[in-house]
This record gives structure tokens, sequence and C-alpha cells, in this order.
């Protein structure tokens, strides 16, 4: 009987020592996040992690939701699928988050979703593929524009600049694929005729053959529509081959380093792009400059480097969240209902007006029209 | 006509480029029979090192490209010395199988160097493009053409008028009649690492300009480079050289005539066919003969 009371007492201390405690946990709201924050999306997932740790901490410092503070788990991708599988069942079964952001990529978040559903546990993803949101799933969200909503703002832009033929070419990813369906759906819509379309491989060293051919079709413009760094070899290669009609690039290279790529080749390109990247040049009048601004001084004074539109995304998925956790109480189908009824927040990334229907919820107008001139940044109107 | 000009001017300029990796990967082949699958890397290193020495610190560009060249042969004595020359089971697999883990540690290595993004690099010499037939023709593309034509020539005299490379040719014709007359096969080996690495480094630094330079630019290079050197035949100088060159071309006429989806799978559907019926290489007499 003694060995019996020295188990039942040991037990007890250890019980006693083991760190959280039943009453502690219900009051914190447990989020978690899964990023691409090394490996060869690490652009999108760093600035997306580090978004997500400065609002959850802003928030806190706030006095939380109703009184709730929140916590943030979050893990790394890779970009890898199955990094990102073991990363969400993690978070849904080991931490019991409340709600998931992220991932940074289309493949990773198609990867976790049937995951995400199964649990019932909302998902608000900040890839930008369209598939991740068509058809509409109860679960899942998603902060980033979509491919359709790029095309749709290029195809605006050209018709008014009375363009009517066209020649594309595509990186053969699935970034490249999705924008290559969409500019080839989209064309007929907006009278754009697709005379030729060419492909290269991410990694390609030389695409002057495409382009010679895509030339020798007799386009009124060239649509290129890839990630860095094949863009800019893109770019360069029109320019060695004094191609004079316009060249429009995608939103995938709205960043700075495609400027310091392409170099002299990048000026004159267009693109549609988020509005944070043209944060100073915006009207006074439009409603994210000031969300944007605050966006950008709050990441610069806690990080180093500029903040980019994948920041955003995150920065969306946190709010949008934050605004659904709000007399929630941390049920997940009260969060979700709210998530889905969040109507006229104005984010880093457009205007959001979710629906059952919709659960991306931007217009074509979350994009702007820029050329690049003399290395730098200009609206087009 | 004006496009299959343009065309060829493209499929040279990178044909060239496939020739000198192919001709390092040959020539470290015959001398070692090894097949180094972390070739590709050198030409990455190439690349990054002249970004670091001519743009980066703003070396005079003979400086920086000796510089750069420099760099690859050094790292591929180290690399011959680390991880070659320590296995103890030198089998041909087991070495082979070195190669490939060694380039993944040279693409980690090069990653935490360099950074994950790509770098980009201005032209040797800031011609406009000229025109022929219609065609564009790059400054860049004489001077890959050119680098090639005097790297391989210079690979071919020092094999056939020096006495270390005569040497050279003696061990990878036989290597115990060569150590058995005093040529001490092991040093032709180093120095064949050497000079393959080398060659590699001189292929990044050519193409460099015209792409763009990153970490992980080497392996696909490198396959590329081990098909040209297959369609040539292995261990074949002028061969190695050829078959770059046909390669360049054919994915470049593939490009635009057939399919651009289809430029890399041009490259390894050749390889295969190559392997079926003349597994010896195109320019190879009868069976696969060294040099």
């Amino acid at each position: 009987m003694k060995q019996k009371h020295l188990v039942l007492a040991v037990l007890v201390i250890i019980l006693s020592m083991l760190p959280v405690s039943g009453a502690m946990a219900a009051d914190i709201y447990k989020i978690g996040g899964i990023f691409s924050v090394t490996g060869r999306a690490s652009f999108l997932g760093d600035p997306e992690k580090k978004t997500m740790e400065m609002m959850v901490e802003q928030i806190n410092a706030a006095g939380g939701i109703d009184g709730h503070m929140l916590e943030a788990v979050i893990y790394d991708s890779e970009g890898d699928p199955a990094k990102a599988v073991s990363a969400v069942n993690k978070l849904i079964h080991k931490d019991k988050v409340i709600a998931i952001i992220g991932p940074s990529t289309t493949p990773t978040t198609l990867a976790v979703v049937n995951f995400t559903k199964r649990a019932k546990v909302p998902l608000i993803s900040c890839a930008a593929g369209i598939k991740i949101t068509t058809p509409v799933d109860p679960w899942v969200f998603k902060t980033a524009q979509s491919d359709l909503l790029a095309v749709a703002a290029v195809y605006q832009q050209m018709k008014a600049a009375g363009i009517k033929k066209i020649g594309i070419l595509t990186v053969s990813n699935a970034y490249g694929e999705s924008g290559k369906k969409q500019l080839l759906g989209q064309a007929e819509k907006f009278g754009i005729q697709v005379v030729l379309n060419e492909s290269f491989g991410a990694k390609d060293t030389d695409t002057t053959p495409q382009l010679a051919k895509i030339k020798a079709a007799g386009p009124d413009a060239i649509v290129c529509w890839g990630t860095n760094p094949g863009p800019a070899v893109v770019a360069k290669n029109a320019k060695q081959l004094k191609i004079d009609i316009p060249l429009y690039q995608s939103h995938g290279v709205g960043s700075p380093k495609f400027i310091e790529l392409a170099g002299d080749a990048a000026n004159g390109n267009i693109l549609p792009t988020g509005k944070i990247l043209v944060t100073s040049l915006l009207d006074d009048s439009d409603p994210q400059k000031k969300v944007l601004e605050d966006y950008q001084k709050a990441y610069q004074n806690k990080f180093s480097g500029n903040v980019s539109g994948f920041g955003g995304y995150a920065y969306d998925a946190v709010n949008l969240l934050a605004g659904a956790l709000k007399g929630s109480s941390g049920d997940k189908g009260k969060i979700r209902d709210n998530l889905e009824a969040t109507k006229g927040y104005v984010g880093a990334t457009g205007e959001f007006n979710l629906t059952p229907q919709d659960h991306n919820g931007l217009s074509p107008d979350a994009f702007v029209m820029v050329e690049i001139k003399n290395g730098t940044w200009t609206l087009l109107k | 006509m004006q496009e299959i000009v343009q065309y060829l001017f493209s499929g040279i300029t990178t044909g060239a480029v496939y020739a000198v990796i192919a001709v390092g990967l040959s020539m470290l082949y015959s001398s070692t029979e090894l097949i180094n699958f972390a070739h590709g890397e050198f030409v990455m290193i190439g690349a990054l090192a002249m970004v670091t020495l001519w743009v980066r610190l703003g070396l005079p560009l003979p400086l920086a490209v000796a510089g750069a060249v420099a760099a690859g042969c050094v790292l591929g004595l180290v690399f011959e010395r680390l991880a070659i020359r320590t296995a103890r089971n030198p089998e041909p697999i087991t070495l082979i199988i070195i190669t490939v883990g060694a380039g993944i540690f040279l693409k980690g290595a090069a990653m935490i160097v360099w950074g994950k993004d790509p770098f980009s690099m201005p032209s040797f010499s800031s011609h406009e493009s000229i025109e022929i037939f219609g065609a564009a023709l790059l400054p860049q593309s004489i001077w890959i053409v050119t680098a090639a034509l005097v790297l391989a020539g210079g690979i071919h005299l020092f094999l056939k008028q020096t006495l270390t490379g005569k040497a050279m040719v003696a061990c990878a014709v036989n290597k115990k009649a060569a150590w058995l007359s005093g040529i001490p096969s092991e040093k032709m080996g180093i120095l064949a690492f050497g000079i393959s690495a080398g060659c590699g480094a001189v292929a990044g630094i050519f193409i460099a300009p015209i792409t763009m330079s990153s970490y992980d630019m080497g392996t696909i290079l490198g396959l590329k480079g081990f098909c040209a050197a297959m369609i040539g035949g292995l261990g074949s100088l002028w061969g190695a050289f050829a078959g770059g060159l046909l390669l360049g071309i054919l994915e470049s006429l593939g490009a635009g005539l057939i399919s651009s989806g289809l430029k890399d799978a041009i490259a390894f559907v050749l390889l295969l066919l190559i392997l079926y019926i003349r597994p010896g290489g195109l320019f190879a007499a009868k069976e696969a003969k060294r040099f």
C-alpha cells in the first residue's frame, strides 16, 4: 500500500509541474501560421511570418480580442507540400489552434486544405492561385489577389490603349500555366486576340527563340507571365532583339528586385501590381493609402528591409481573422461565419467584401497598372 | 528566314556554353573515368564569383575573370582532395554518388554565401546588338563563342604539344603503363580536376551577363553539358565541343519551330536516342575511344 501512495504522490508532483494549467489556456486564442520561411519561396514566407508576429504583438499590446490574448504558432513549410501537411497536422492535433493563416504558395495550400476542411478549422491562405477559392469551400479563404483579377486589370489597360493582338510568353510552372489559362480565357471578353502563345522554363538562360517567333507573328504587345528571374531574362532579350512593341509583365515581378535584375531593359515594361509598391504615388483620397503607410511604418520600425505585397497578404489575413474572432468566444464555426460576413474591410491588398460565393472578396481595382520609367515605378491612369 | 537566323544565333550562343561545360566534363572523364555530376556547380561558382569580383568589388574585367577562373580551379582541387580522394572504396559508382552529394553541398554553401536571390550582370562590352539578315546578334554571344574556341583550342594544344599534356593523354590511354613509364598518374588526375573545374567556371563567367546568376543555376546546366558530352562521345575533346553546339542549336530550333515547351525535353530525348543507337557518341569512330 505504501508503494501505491508513493506513486500517487509522484504523479501529483509531476502534474503540478506541467506548465499550462487548464484555466489559463482557455483565455488564450491560439492561431496557427504556415509560411515558406526558407527555401525557394522564402521571399513570400519570410515577410508573411514577420508580419503575422508583428500584428499579433500589436493586437496583444492593445488588450487582445474581447480580453483574450492571441498566441501565434508558426511553422516553416519550406515551400514543400509534404512539410506543409505535417505542419497542418501538428497545428490541428497538437497545438489545437482555432484558425490557420497561410500557407504561402498555391501548391502548399492545395495540399493542406483537405486536412483543415476535415477538422473544420478556418484557413486563410496567403497564396494567389485561383483554385484555392474556386469552387468555394466553406472553410477556405484567401487574401492574395487572383490571376483572374490581374489579367482583367492588364486587359482593361490594353483595351484603353487600343491594343488588339497580343503574343503571350508564360513560364512553364503552375504560376505560368494559371496565368496562361486566364490570359486565353478572358481575351475574347476584352476584344483581344492572342496570336501566339509560347512558354519558357523557369531557369532558362535565353528566350530569344520564343521572342523572335512572337515578333514574327506581329502582335501589338507581348505579355510575359512569370516570377523572377525569368521575366527579367525576357525583358533583356526583348531589348536585345530591338522589339519595340510594349512588353507587359505579371504582378509576379512587382518588386524592386525585377528592376535590379533587368536593369535598363525594365524601362517601358507595364505591369499590374498591388498598391503597396506605389503607396507614395497613390491619391490621398485612396482609402488604402493610410492603411499601407501605417503598415509600412510599423514594419520598418521592427524589421530592416522594405515591405512587400506578400507581407500585406499576411497583414490582411491577421486583420480579417482578428475581426472574425470578435464575439466568437473561440468557436471555430462562429469564426468562419464571421469571416464570410466581412464587408468593407480596407486592407493592404484591397477592399475585401466576402460573401458565401466569394471567399477572396477583392475586385480588379485591388490592382493598379504601373509602368517602369527611369528605373522606378510610375502609375498609369 | 529572319527567325531561322535568330534561332541559329541563339542556339550557337547557348551551344557554345554547353560546349565549354561538356569539354570540362569530358576532360575529367578521360583522365579519371569519373563523371562529375557536381560539374554544373562549378559553372555556378564561376558566375557568382564573377558577380562578387566584378560587380561588387569593381575589379577590372581581366582581373575579375582570372580571379573567378582561379576560384573555380582551387575549388575543384579542394573538391578532389576532400571529397574524391578520401573515398575508401573508389568504385566508379561510389565516386559518382559522391559527386552528386558534393554538388548538393556546393549548392547549399553558395546559397548561404550569396543568398537566394538571383544576380544580374552587365555585358562585357557595351555595344549595341548587331543586325545580320534582320536578326540580332549580341556582342556577348561573340564573347562566348570566342571564349569557347580559345578554351578548346588551348586544351587541344596543351594535350598535343606539351609534355604534361602528353603525359595526361598517356594516363588516359593506359594508367598502369603510364605509371610504369614514370608518369605520376595521381598528379595527372588532380590536374585534370583543376582544369575541368576551371572550364566550368569559364562557362559560368561568360554566360552570367546574358542570364541571371543564382545558387541553383548549375544543376540544369551541368546536365545539359553532360548530354552534350554524351552526344559527342564522352572523352573526346572536339566531340564534346561539337555535341554542345549541336545541342544548343537543336534546342533553339526546336523551341522556335516546334514548341518552346519542348526545349528541355529535346536535350534528354536526344541523350536517350544516342545511348540507344550510338552509345559511343556521334563522333566516336567505333567504340568510345579517348582523345
